[in-house]
């Protein structure tokens, strides 16, 4: 295969640095270059959202992604969603209300609600919906985890006022 | 069943602490087999079949070797001189780890191919020259049986045909009396279809062994690591001392993850000839087209009854089609698992099934998804014959369950199929159902949507469900009896470890049998830690699936537990100086009667075991182990009923509302039973309205992917209405039934049945799950209920 090339990237805040094959997808650097095996692997048709990081705060399936792509850009994945401060709302919420069983969709699913409560923090329960709509989760039905946005979306907003 | 004693304790059973093994997984540090990182790992890929069917002239392996970072490839022939190209299934048949003569489904595993990186090894399956000669293709099992079809397991000495066996249960002549004299004989015939588990997490190991030690550990994505260990060590002749399975975090099982399959095997192969750790993570389209599929049952159930609704007689002519190998998952004696619960919740004076299992190019299986051995398609046949008797003799679905049920005095209730049902309360569950649901409002409201030419519709399912295998003398699978195990040892300051032959793969246990250890000792739940998945350091069972963790590593659980506390009592009556039988012991303390100032802690108890002041007689330490053999299945029930609306333009079917009322027993963690119940609805309801794996003539797959295997998403996944009912199970040591198959037995036809009751007005009897859209629509044109 071709050359290796090095792409940097900040990675929840830190700058990183990996070596790469251009054809390397990002959630492959993400795993294997960086260590950060939070994030995962559910389908080879984009369909799942296992892989979700957050790329300059935008949700994306970086299974869909050259890792390239992500030269000089901001990415956010799981690991980085707990500050010295503590669990995130969302982290939070999803362990409150039981929001996950085996935990496999979870990391994948509670960086799209970030994004989803940083872009519109009182979601109604269709636009919570829709929002995780392209995160498949096959344990939990999904009632406990639209009920988990719904504890982070109030504790935000507790937060804020 | 000794009755749960109501504790005091922080988490004792019937409250819902927050799940202790959610602290990793909301950080992302979770620890499942693709996450493991071994020094030097080496990865694997496999090249699967393009044919359904097809002789393998020759395979060339030379461009693969060929490519860059490309160790080996490993072909079927390279397998025999290790005896490993062959496998024994769990049903009793062979499965071709790699194929050697033929290939029989699409998909199946040809080369294995070693590489430094997994992309490496990907490229190399390009390099993989297979020839092949097509041969003619079986996908219908009825064609299977025809005396022309062409043999597709000529690797069976002498196999002639492509039948499998035929299991029978019941009286058939006593059937055929009860049917004679019935006024009324509903028949239906139907397809329940192949359909798969699709865990999140696909299939995978990473087999490591070591040269100097001669340890081969294996990372597997595994629901019964034990009784795994021991099939590696008879299949592969390793040393079951020197095999170690780790099942690490599991992202779903759902039955998925009980067959052993030939990439594991491979991959472990691979590990022992090369020295190195290799790894095999199958794709979701692997995962799709070749792992343990589930149901594929074309049943014709026949029930009979008088003309005012009195159920007779059941039967059922069961052709099932297994693929291309028997590699089903059910107990050895079972080969078509339990279905003759097929009688359910009512009492019937005779029954009688008979089930052909048959071979296709498919893929091989099939495994219990999500349900105790074929319980699933059982329910889903009486309670659609049900509702189509309701729908013939004009009385309302709900009243004729009810004039049906077996009756609570009846327990134990001997079922005409043999099964002696532990309890239940079939009505009382059920009224609670219609309250919720609003029953009488509903039908006032359906009649007049029919009246103004609207499309709506409420269908029911009363199931009931045998889980817990369990009963060794009836149960085991390949020799092992299927019991489990618990080992609980507390350390001195009275926080301890407990230690599972059960595994999770979501379901919580590191919670929720710390919550039995905190009932039962009256140790908080937070001050036991719970162990499970790693062969090496936890006691043997058979694993979780089928609804049995509870059942059986619960009740082993209490079991134990309970042999701890009464060390305690002894303890406690020393140290305080009287009888033990002067003892009562409540929420964590042992008071002396009549004198509540005399009392000493369990965590005091447990101290007194590692102190020198201990009678001679008694043996230090705090620790025991329980294999526990259930006496018994347990029989959870409950009712569903939902609600439907539908498009009559598109063909849309809209859930209004689904109510779920189940009886599980005690409830250990009413949180956690809640969440088993909306994640197995929301899976009976992709397979009611989406999901099939469907096959064309030439055996080409459908379905291997998630852009044509459609599973619910968030937008159209229903929400739950959900209800309690609690017969505690009577032998059970603290009455639990199990819970986590309930929802996907009982549900599906719940959802056919508010369709069909929707559409029988328009002479209806039946539609084939899925239930998509635009097969709603062609039946409703065809009606002439639709325009084009
Ligand atoms: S892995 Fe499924 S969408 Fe990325
Ligand atoms: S929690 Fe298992 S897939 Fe979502």
């Amino acid at each position: 295969m071709s050359d290796k090339m090095i792409v940097k990237a900040t990675v929840n805040g830190e700058e990183c640095e990996a070596l790469v094959e251009p054809r390397t997808l990002l959630v492959h650097m993400i795993r294997e270059s960086l260590h950060l095996t939070g994030t995962h692997i559910g389908c080879d048709t984009t369909s799942c959202g296992a892989c979700t990081v957050l790329l300059d705060g935008k949700p994306v399936k970086s299974c869909t992604i050259l890792a390239v792509q992500a030269n000089g850009r901001e990415i956010a994945t799981v690991e980085g969603l707990e500050t010295a401060a503590g669990l995130s709302v969302v982290q939070e919420g999803f362990k409150e209300e039981h929001g996950l069983h085996c935990g496999y969709c979870t990391p994948g699913m509670m960086m799209t609600v970030t994004a989803l409560l940083e872009e519109n923090p009182d979601p109604t329960e269709d636009e919570i919906r829709k929002a995780i709509s392209g995160n498949l989760c096959r344990c939990t039905g999904y009632v406990n985890i639209i009920k988990a946005v719904q504890y982070a979306a109030g504790k935000k907003e507790g937060a804020a006022a | 069943m000794t009755a749960a004693t109501e504790s005091t304790v922080n988490g004792a059973i019937g409250q819902s602490p927050k799940r202790v093994e959610d602290d990793r997984f909301i950080r992302g540090m979770g620890n499942y087999v693709d996450d493991v990182q071994l020094p030097g790992m080496l990865h694997m890929a496999i090249y699967r079949s393009p044919f359904a069917h097809a002789t393998i002239n020759s395979i060339d392996t030379s461009r693969a070797l060929a490519m860059p970072g490309v160790v080996a490839c490993i072909t079927g022939q390279d397998l025999v001189a290790h005896g490993l190209a062959w496998m024994p299934t769990l049903a009793g048949d062979t499965q071709a780890v790699l194929a050697t003569d033929k290939v029989r489904f699409q998909g199946q595993e040809v080369v294995c191919v070693i590489a430094k990186t997994s992309y490496q090894a990907e490229d190399a399956l390009e390099g993989i020259d297979v020839d092949y000669d097509p041969l003619p293709v079986i996908v219908d099992p009825k064609r299977a049986l025809d005396a022309d079809a062409p043999i597709i397991r000529s690797d069976l000495e002498g196999k002639t045909d492509n039948h499998i066996f035929t299991w029978e249960s019941g009286d058939a002549e006593a059937t055929d009396r009860v049917f004679a004299e019935a006024d009324i004989v509903i028949k239906l015939d139907t397809l329940y279809p192949r359909i798969h588990p699709a865990p999140m997490e696909t299939c995978g190991a990473v087999a490591d062994y070591n040269k100097a030690t001669g340890k081969m550990t294996i990372h597997l994505t595994s629901q019964a690591p034990h009784a795994h260990r021991t099939l590696f060590a008879m299949v592969a002749g390793l040393p079951e001392q020197k095999l170690r399975i780790i099942s690490p975090d599991v992202g779903g099982g759902f039955g998925n993850k009980v067959p052993i399959y030939p990439g594991y095997v491979v991959a472990t192969a691979a590990s022992l000839l090369i020295g190195k750790p290799v790894k095999w993570v199958e794709s979701r389209t692997e995962n799709l087209m070749s792992t343990g599929f589930a149901r594929d049952y074309h049943m014709e159930g026949e029930l009979a009854a008088t003309k005012d609704g009195k159920m007779l007689g059941l039967r059922a002519n069961v052709l099932a089609d297994h693929g291309a190998f028997n590699a089903q998952a059910q107990p050895s004696k079972w080969p078509a698992g339990f279905f003759n619960i097929a009688t359910g919740s009512y009492d019937l004076q005779a029954a009688h099934c008979k089930v052909d299992g048959v071979y296709t190019n498919k893929a091989p299986g099939g495994i219990a998804y999500r349900c105790s051995f074929r319980v699933t398609e059982a329910a889903y046949l009486i309670e659609r014959l049900v509702d189509n008797l309701a729908h013939e003799t004009g009385i309302d679905a709900a009243e004729l369950r009810k004039q049906n049920f077996i009756q609570p005095e009846q327990f134990p209730y001997k079922s005409p199929m043999g099964w002696e049902y532990d309890s239940g309360d079939y009505e009382k569950a059920m009224n609670i159902a219609l309250e919720l649901v609003g029953y009488e409002e509903l039908r006032k409201e359906q009649a007049e949507k029919r009246a103004k030419g609207e499309v709506m519709g409420i269908g029911f399912s009363s199931f009931t469900e045998i889980v817990g295998a369990g009963m060794s003398k009836i149960c085991d699978i390949a020799g092992l009896a299927m019991i489990d195990s618990a080992e609980l040892r507390i350390h001195p300051t009275g926080k301890g470890v407990l230690k599972l032959g059960v595994q999770s793969q979501g379901q919580g246990h590191e919670t929720t049998f710390a919550q039995i250890v905190a009932n039962e000792l009256g140790i908080p739940y937070t001050d036991i830690a719970v162990e499970h998945g790693d062969t090496d350091h936890t006691p043997y069972g058979l694993g979780t699936y089928a609804s049995r963790s509870t059942p059986t590593g619960g009740a082993a659980t209490a079991i134990v537990a309970r042999k701890l506390r009464e060390k305690a009592r002894q303890i406690a009556a020393h140290l305080l100086e009287c009888a033990p039988d002067d003892l009562e012991f409540d929420s964590g303390t042992f008071t002396v009667k009549g004198s509540p100032e005399k009392s000493k802690t369990i965590q005091e108890c447990v101290f007194g075991a590692y102190q020198s002041d201990l009678p001679d007689d008694m043996e230090k330490g705090f620790e025991d182990v329980t294999y526990y053999d259930a006496p018994e299945m347990t029989y959870p029930f409950g009712t569903y009923i939902c609600v439907v609306d539908i498009d009559k333009g598109t063909g849309q079917v809209k859930v209004r509302k689904f109510v779920a009322v189940d009886d599980c027993g005690t409830r250990i963690n009413p949180m956690i039973v809640d969440g088993q119940i909306h994640g197995g609805l929301t899976q009976g309801f992709g397979t009611a309205m989406m999901e099939l794996i469907s096959f064309d003539e030439d055996g080409n797959c459908f379905g291997g992917n998630f852009m044509d295997y459609l599973i619910p998403t968030a937008v159209e996944s229903p929400d739950w209405t959900l209800g309690e009912c609690t017969t505690p199970s009577p032998h059970h040591p603290f009455g639990a039934k199990g819970v986590g198959e309930s929802p996907t037995v009982g549900s599906p036809q719940a959802f056919v049945n508010a369709v069909v009751d929707a559409l029988h007005p328009y002479g209806i009897t039946n539609i084939d799950m899925p239930l998509s859209s635009h097969k709603v629509w062609k039946v409703l044109r065809d009606a002439g209920v639709t325009d084009e």
